[in-house]
């Protein structure tokens, strides 16, 4: 590695170019965390990006697979990473050395945005280090807004506390809990941190159970308090009183959290559960936001350097750039040009007034076409929009039938006549479900503890709650072995497959199913 | 100073190999990213472990894109993930992946000896002398169309300017017959080395990509195997349904087509392509034909068997049949071919079931060294 590469400050002029970029961004309202930036080698850079981002992370072989794969395709030349941001406070990022100087403003400005999405979208408020479970109004922050978000600390904490449990207890057998643990990554609740405190319910045990009754006149109490009713009424209490009994009382869907409480763990492996529970959590935010986040970015990137940096002379290789970026291949979505497409379109309708109940209800597509109130909200809608919406939600509001046509968007599907994937369709509803299908729970399913005693034999009971689409099961089964590893006793799994319900044990030697009947 | 990821990537390296956690061996899936090295392609592999997790079947899945395109037209490239250049070539052996920092030709050495593939030998064309004729020198004697006009003025020149009949000022140069010289050739004789494989790929409907892979791979192997054997070898690709069409390598590896099979017409362009370019004489020439073995009738397997004795084995090294399983074929071909030609060590079949069969394959079709 070469001496240079050691210093990672940025030099002079490159500093310069940091502070005028970030005067112009903060002078377009964009207010973001203050920026560390550093100049990495590619080597560098791969190992910090195999690591997702942290200079320290705890060791794990994954992390070398990543880097093989980016050191591979840096090589040869098919991709390399132009830049890294950490959602931390002070924000870290990371230019390469040797980019043109139009590639590292172009990343400067990039960073900015993605810093100010950092700050200010709700969804990020999860990471906050110093409200403990209080988030429950992500909205709601103090005016100095100055969170706690050292994750780049946490990290090197986590990855030093790994590796004195790997001191201790020899690498094979911490590696191989790490692996069990990393299987079940994705059974976290994203919106763990806006629960607040579930409310327990206190109630006495002796108190007799009253049907509750809706306030009537003698006269009238059979009308309005007839018998069926009441019947229902007192079913749902014993239904309530039934639930109770049970273990967790509601579906959990954090079953890592479920599984940190209640497994019998010893002390390291609760140690190293946390640990992937807490990192877990933190990506969350930004699976959530991927379109939105990357949108942002390019939104203001290409706004700030086209607008105000960029002489004549740099912009044709800016505009290469660009283009790679923004570059659709082979037919997938591109969440960079997704995201700023969709919030160009927002910044014109609000601009031009084509919004609400009158826009909504207009037929005449030439009034449509030519619809111009002269408003001038798209900035502001725009900051709006970043502050309260995620991938979801924004997808939810935004994507219009005219956008949907624009973009050229479609659904595919597999075919199993062709044995290939095809274009679907391109109608508005479709492809509009099957994007926030997708975006939904981050494409993962949804897994949720229904009961940790299963027929009083302390089994674990699992329920894939189907929407649609069938698990994996050679994964889902290779996942019950891990789950068995960390419950200790037999897990179950009940799910749909092909149409059929069935009930998936896994034993702690065999595997065996029960197949119910269709659904 | 070394990177913190060292340890990390060494660890990785070791499961890939199998000395430590065999037990990972089983997630291993060995991707590859197509990179370019000078002109050559080559397939990078980037072995990759699959953590398990709760997630859905991939079939049933599909996605959103963005582009041009009707429905019902394919999408580019078959898998969810990826960006850029990355392309999956799905389940198979880690250890069957390419070393990167290997050339080509080095991986067909290795290749012949991991298989011990003999070198191939010659059906003694390469004693066949071609005669090919290069202008290297110049002589005082040849027809007037070679005459060599800058060296005969130069003749001229010079014996005007020794007899003292050039004037500068009037500066005009008559050659006289002795002055002129002829460009002459020299002829020599090129031993011949040459071969052509012939492709050949039943695309009909119950080929599926999967099985198309699999002629992908093996026909790679075969072709860095004879590159090696020969200088000049060229490849021709045909596919058939129904109908038999020459097409080029993109073009075979990625149609799909439908409809029946008649194996025939592929034996029947194949022939016609070595009687047009290929004469036998100074051409090694391997036919090798891929297919799930389904032909469409008997007639047509009898007609296949004919143009093979008749047309096409007389004037092949060696014909290669290679049957890859499809949940459709009936696989009957190879037990025609068998019947017909068991004892003629010039057909040479094998039976791929799944991509762990392609290197016995590779080694029951040139194993012969022929």
């Amino acid at each position: 590695m070469s001496e240079f590469a050691l210093k990672t400050a940025l030099p002079q002029y490159l500093r310069q170019e940091q502070e005028l970029i970030q005067r112009l961004a903060a002078e377009e309202g964009l207010d973001f965390f203050p920026i560390v930036f550093e100049i990495l080698s590619y080597d560098q850079m791969n190992e910090i990006a195999a690591y997702g981002g942290f200079p320290n992370r705890y060791p794990h072989w994954r992390h070398g697979m990543e880097y093989e794969r980016l050191a591979k395709s840096y090589e040869y030349g098919l991709s390399k990473i132009y830049e890294m941001v950490i959602n931390n406070n002070p924000s870290y990022a990371y230019l390469l050395e040797g980019n043109s100087l139009v590639d590292q403003k172009l990343v400067m400005a990039h960073v900015c945005a993605h810093v100010d999405f950092f700050k200010n979208n709700f969804a990020f408020r999860s990471t906050d280090l110093d409200v403990g479970g209080k988030t429950v109004d992500p909205t709601n922050r103090p005016k100095n807004y100055d969170p706690n978000r050292r994750w780049i600390d946490k990290m090197a904490n986590h990855g030093s506390r790994v590796r004195k449990h790997i001191a201790r207890l020899g690498i094979n057998k911490v590696e191989e809990f790490i692996d069990h643990c990393l299987s079940l990554e994705n059974l976290i609740d994203p919106h763990a941190a806006f629960h607040g405190k579930r409310k327990k319910i206190v109630e006495d045990d002796d108190a007799t159970a009253e049907v509750p009754r809706l306030k009537s006149k003698d006269y009238m109490e059979s009308f309005i308090n007839p018998e069926e009713y009441l019947d229902k009424q007192r079913q749902k209490m014993e239904a309530e009183k039934e639930r109770q009994k049970r273990f967790p009382e509601r579906p959990e869907r954090d079953v890592l959290g479920f599984l940190l409480q209640h497994a019998p763990l010893e002390r390291w492996e609760h140690d190293v559960l946390e640990i992937i529970r807490e990192e877990a959590l933190y990506f969350v935010p930004q699976m959530q936001t991927k379109i939105m986040n990357e949108g942002w970015a390019t939104y203001w990137h290409s706004k700030l350097l086209t607008e105000k940096i960029l002489n004549a002379s740099e912009i044709i290789d800016y505009a290469e750039n660009a283009a790679g970026v923004l570059a659709t291949s082979g037919g997938r979505l591109n969440p960079y040009k997704l995201g700023v497409e969709l919030y160009r379109n927002i910044e014109e309708r609000w601009n031009k007034g084509q919004f609400g109940k009158e826009w909504e209800e207009c037929d005449d597509l030439d009034a449509k076409r030519h619809w111009n109130l002269r408003l001038g909200l798209g900035k502001k809608k725009l900051m709006e929009v970043r502050a309260l919406y995620n991938d979801v939600t924004f997808i939810d509001e935004f994507l219009t039938p005219e956008f949907c046509r624009e973009q050229k968007l479609f659904t595919f599907a597999y075919s199993n006549r062709n044995e290939r994937f095809e274009i679907e369709t391109r109608e508005f509803k479709a492809v509009k479900e099957k994007l926030l299908f997708q975006l939904t729970n981050a494409g993962n399913p949804f897994i949720y503890v229904e009961d940790a005693n299963h027929e009083n034999k302390g089994e674990l009971y699992l329920r894939h709650d189907h929407q649609g689409l069938d698990l994996k099961i050679d994964y889902a089964k290779e996942v019950m072995r891990s789950l068995v590893r960390v419950w200790k006793r037999p897990v179950n799994l009940a799910s749909i497959t092909e149409t059929k319900q069935v009930t998936y044990r896994y034993d702690g030697s065999e595997h065996s199913q029960k197949t119910g009947k269709a659904a | 100073m070394s990177l913190k990821i060292d340890q990390d990537h060494s660890r990785f390296r070791q499961i890939v190999k199998g000395k430590i956690r065999e037990n990972l061996r089983k997630y291993i899936s060995s991707g590859e990213l197509i990179g370019k090295q000078g002109k050559e392609v080559v397939s990078i592999p980037i072995p990759q472990i699959d953590i398990p997790h709760f997630r859905f079947g991939d079939k049933q899945q599909g996605g959103t894109g963005q582009g041009e395109g009707n429905p019902g037209d394919p999408m580019g490239g078959s898998e969810q993930e990826g960006e850029g250049d990355g392309k999956k070539a799905g389940q198979g052996e880690g250890q069957h992946a390419l070393e990167v920092d290997v050339s080509l030709d080095e991986l067909a050495a290795i290749l012949g000896e991991e298989l011990e593939l003999p070198d191939i030998q010659d059906k003694g064309k390469s004693k066949i002398i071609n005669a090919k004729d290069r202008y290297t020198g110049v002589r005082r004697v040849g027809p007037e169309s070679l005459r060599h006009f800058r060296r005969t003025y130069r003749e001229a020149l010079k014996r005007q300017i020794s007899v003292g009949s050039y004037s500068p000022d009037k500066p005009v140069i008559v050659p006289i017959p002795d002055d002129k010289r002829y460009r002459s050739w020299k002829t020599e004789a090129e031993p011949v080395a040459n071969a052509v494989i012939i492709y050949m790929m039943d695309v009909s409907g119950s080929m599926g990509d999967e099985q198309k892979e699999i002629v992908r791979i093996e026909s790679f192997w075969i072709d860095a195997w004879l590159q090696r054997q020969y200088k000049g070898l060229e490849s021709r690709f045909i596919i058939h349904d129904a109908v038999a069409r020459e097409v080029d390598r993109d073009t075979f590896f990625h149609t799909r087509e439908s409809g029946g099979t008649m194996i025939s017409s592929a034996y029947k362009l194949c022939s016609q392509l070595i009687d047009d370019h290929y004469p036998p004489e100074e051409w090694n020439i391997y036919p090798f034909h891929f297919s799930d073995g389904d032909n469409w009738s008997m007639d047509d397997t009898l007609l296949c068997v004919d143009i093979l004795r008749q047309k096409i084995l007389p004037r092949a090294n060696v014909f290669a049949y290679g049957q890859v399983e499809s949940p459709y074929g009936s696989g009957q071909f190879i037990k025609d071919l068998k019947e017909h030609f068991g004892a003629d060590e010039r057909v040479v079949t094998s039976e791929i079931r799944d991509k762990d069969a392609i290197v016995q394959s590779i080694k029951e079709f040139l194993g012969k060294g022929k």
